[in-house]
């Protein structure tokens, strides 16, 4: 109870940790991903804090996730898993089976979607997966909202006996509020697992009856009170009105307030976009001549509401279909439909801003330069995580999802191969990815005779998102998996491993693996060294670099290795360093064609 | 009492703890509060810019031209963030003195890469802004006392820590005047 009834500011993530503690829940599992990495993070806090027994996991992927949380489930625990929206592509496999076979302890799918992209491959609206799988949906505009919606949806899924996914989106998840901490309920269940083969092994024939009995679910939660659509003006009275969900509806509230428009134009809010309630269905398309929903990132809410005639949104076109629904934008959207002339907004500068690039001294870029120099006319697809900002130094071809660098290399292998043509192929991988999907690719490959040499850009962390776990780190208690005995074991030939931050020496090691897969088969390279930004590890106090007079101003180091602390001085034109930013990894040191930077070891 | 503003630097320069500081100190005061934060790709080299809104508001984000005030810990981000401002919002930034030219907005400047530099740690920039802000007293929701017991309970415990954020803080603080653009 000692951190209850005080108000304090949380992350939207923090607050969906905290309600999934609150409300009993006692397995929580997670991959990393933007928008969704802090969920676990904060889970992982409170069960802390609060002493709870629980099983809080960073599983390998989103697919394994959702599987161990969902063995909770079927022993009748209270259980969530949680990923950015493209991790449940990973898990949609278990997710749409566990539709069919319903829940025993309530169980969250928590799916975190990036309406921009900001940080994604894909804007994809997991409401429609949710659809797909007919799964119930509850969309939270706020962290104080979606705090809320993890308790309604744990009553749910228990009501139901069903999943309830929960999407949040980047502007819900890293938002932030104040909010108050509630007492967290112990729910003192145990694991009861009770054997019931025709559902949870069931055969086709049952899964049919399965299907029928989810239909029959559904039509009672489009039904349920408590998720209901709620109205937000009850005196306002017009022919006209607004629907609007998840962080729309944030932006629409506060727009409606500043326009006058809240005791003008009726206005309802959708916390379960799917299934949506039926009665509230009919009774919006009967009583209103005009309806404009706003929602992200799809129309979900506006294709339900089956009337194209009357119904305002992204099908109809008066709503952009892509990127994010910015409030500047709901602002002109309802400034139009209701007839309210709205000022023009200041636009913001065409172009300028920066493109993110790999930190200085990150080993990364010491990895991409040594491979453009040992396979300089090869294809280089890489993957998912900080070095996909190798695209920057032409280290990137291709970035598809999350392992498809393996696989890839090995299609563009054979492609190659039918051709009647040897190309040099060289992939990059990061640790947490290569776990995550790049095992079964590399059996495959390998069972293919694909040749191509794959680095392993192993950091021992999962950098991007906030330096998670590997499997590769020792948890307490657990077996931490080395990933040269994995690769060994999926029967690669060729496994060594070497520093990239030794420059000379690993672009050897490149070579070698380039030679070995040209004439024998795949052969992969760990480039082994600690990101920069690892909070767990102590921070090195290393030399910073320094340029010498004698820089011919060739720009070898800007352009062709890009380290954001080399700066070329357009007066002096010579190179410099920036001192704020330097880590002193010392990689320029050998990038420098006339040995000009030189690092001063400290007395 | 309402205020919206912008504060935009470029990934590493901390953004989210001068931004986590504000929405405390107002959390302290009583205030509601929201804000947005840029976490994910950018973080890494890129813009950086967190949204924050104390009083009654509904969205985490601020709209162009609804801005009371512009924080920039990199002096290239006042071009990109300026349409936030409405017409009277103040700008404080990390810039040399005069090489700002900023006629629409009131402005207050100071080379804080150089002070930080001197100080030999890079990370205090955003401190020394915070403080160049507070150093206007009528200028944001909540006083420079408020934001240091905000600084204090934060790094409670972490003394050498909290000794380093205070002197980074008054130095912002204290830098008005003293060759400061204003
Ligand atoms: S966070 Fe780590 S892995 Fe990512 S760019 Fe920086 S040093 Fe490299
Ligand atoms: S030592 Fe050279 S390569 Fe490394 S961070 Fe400093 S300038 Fe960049």
């Amino acid at each position: 109870m000692h951190s209850s009834g005080r108000r304090r500011l949380m992350q939207g993530n923090e607050a969906i940790a905290r309600a999934l503690v609150e409300n009993g829940c006692v397995m929580a599992t997670s991959y990393p991903g933007t928008p969704a990495s802090e969920i676990l993070t904060g889970v992982m806090a409170w069960q802390k804090a609060e002493g709870t027994a629980m099983h809080v996991e960073w599983a390998i992927n989103e697919k394994v996730a959702l599987e161990i949380a969902y063995a909770g489930s079927q022993s009748g625990l209270r259980t969530a898993v949680a990923m950015k929206q493209v991790g449940l592509n990973v898990a949609s496999d278990p997710f749409m089976s566990a539709a069919y076979l319903g829940v025993v302890g309530g169980f969250l799918v928590i799916s975190a979607d990036d309406p921009g992209p900001h940080s994604s491959q894909t804007e994809q609206d997991s409401r429609l997966l949710a659809m797909l799988a007919k799964v119930p949906v509850l969309d939270p505009d706020s962290p104080a909202q979606a705090r809320e919606l993890v308790a309604l949806g744990f009553e749910l899924s228990e009501e139901f006996r069903v999943p309830v996914m929960l999407r949040p989106t980047t502007r819900v998840c890293h938002a932030c509020q104040d909010i108050h901490l509630a007492t967290v309920q112990k729910q003192e269940r145990r694991a009861d697992f009770r054997k019931e083969p025709s559902r949870w092994a069931a055969t086709p024939n049952f899964r049919y009856r399965l299907h029928l009995e989810l239909n029959a679910k559904l039509a009672q939660i489009a039904d349920y009170a408590p998720t209901a659509p709620r109205r937000l003006n009850s005196g306002a009275g017009s022919k006209k009105a607004i629907v609007a969900s998840g962080a729309a509806a944030g932006h629409a509230k506060e727009i409606m307030a500043n326009l006058g428009l809240m005791d003008k134009i009726p206005f309802f809010q959708v916390l379960q976009p799917y299934p949506l309630h039926t009665r509230f269905t009919e009774e919006i398309l009967h009583g209103f001549d005009e309806i404009l929903v706003l929602e992200e990132t799809t129309g979900v809410v506006e294709m339900q509401l089956r009337n194209r005639a009357t119904v305002r949104g992204k099908l109809s076109g008066a709503v952009p279909e892509a990127g994010e629904l910015l409030p500047e934008a709901v602002e002109r959207i309802i400034g139009e439909f209701a007839g309210v002339t709205v000022p023009a907004p200041p636009e913001a500068p065409a172009g300028g801003g920066r493109r993110p690039t790999l930190c200085p001294g990150c080993p990364h870029r010491a990895s991409f330069y040594a491979i453009k120099k040992a396979a300089p006319k090869g294809i280089y697809p890489s993957d998912i995580g900080c070095y996909t900002l190798g695209a920057n130094l032409g280290g990137v071809d291709t970035v598809l999802c999350m392992g498809a660098a393996v696989s890839q290399a090995a299609g563009f292998h054979h492609a190659y191969r039918i051709s009647g043509e040897e190309r040099d192929v060289v992939a990059t991988i990061g640790d947490s990815t290569f776990f995550h999907a790049g095992i079964p690719p590399l059996i495959d490959a390998v069972s293919q005779k694909a040749r191509f040499v794959l680095v392993i850009l192993d950091n021992s962390t999962t950098a991007m998102t906030g330096n998670q776990p590997t499997p590769a780190m020792p948890l307490p208690g657990g077996v931490p998996v080395e990933i040269s005995s994995v690769v060994e074991g999926c029967g690669v030939r060729f496994c060594k491993t070497g520093d990239p931050l030794d420059l000379p020496a690993f672009t050897s090691l490149v070579r070698e693996a380039v030679e070995f897969a040209c004439k024998d088969s795949v052969a992969v390279v760990i480039a082994k060294s600690p990101c920069l930004v690892d909070k767990s590890r102590p921070k090195q106090q290393r030399p910073q670099a320094e340029v010498e007079d004698d820089c011919t101003g060739c720009r070898v180091c800007t352009s062709q290795f890009e380290c954001p602390a080399l700066v070329f001085d357009e007066a002096t034109k010579k190179v410099a360093v920036d001192q704020l930013i330097c880590s002193g990894c010392g990689v320029c040191l050998d990038v420098c064609p006339s040995r000009s930077i030189t690092r001063r070891e400290k007395p | 009492m309402n205020q919206q503003l912008i504060i935009s630097g470029v990934g590493g320069q901390g953004i989210l703890f001068i931004t986590r500081l504000l929405a405390e100190t107002a959390i302290h005061k009583g205030l509601p509060v929201l804000t947005s934060e840029t976490h994910g790709m950018a973080q890494r080299g890129g813009i950086v810019v967190s949204h924050f809104k104390v009083g009654d508001f509904f969205s985490p984000l601020v709209r162009p031209g609804q801005a009371d005030g512009l924080l920039s810990l990199k002096a290239e981000t006042v071009a990109l963030h300026r349409h936030f401002l409405k017409e009277n919002g103040w700008i404080v930034a990390n810039a040399a003195p005069l090489s700002l030219v900023e006629t629409g907005h009131p402005l207050a400047a100071m080379d804080a890469d150089a002070a930080a530099l001197a100080m030999g740690n890079p990370q205090l920039v955003n401190l020394m802004i915070l403080g160049l802000a507070l150093a206007e007293p009528e200028r944001l929701f909540c006083t420079a006392a408020d934001v240091e017991r905000t600084i204090g309970r934060k790094l409670a415990g972490k003394q050498k820590e909290l000794e380093t954020a205070m002197v980074a803080f008054r130095t912002g603080l204290e830098a008005r005047g003293k060759g400061v653009k204003e």
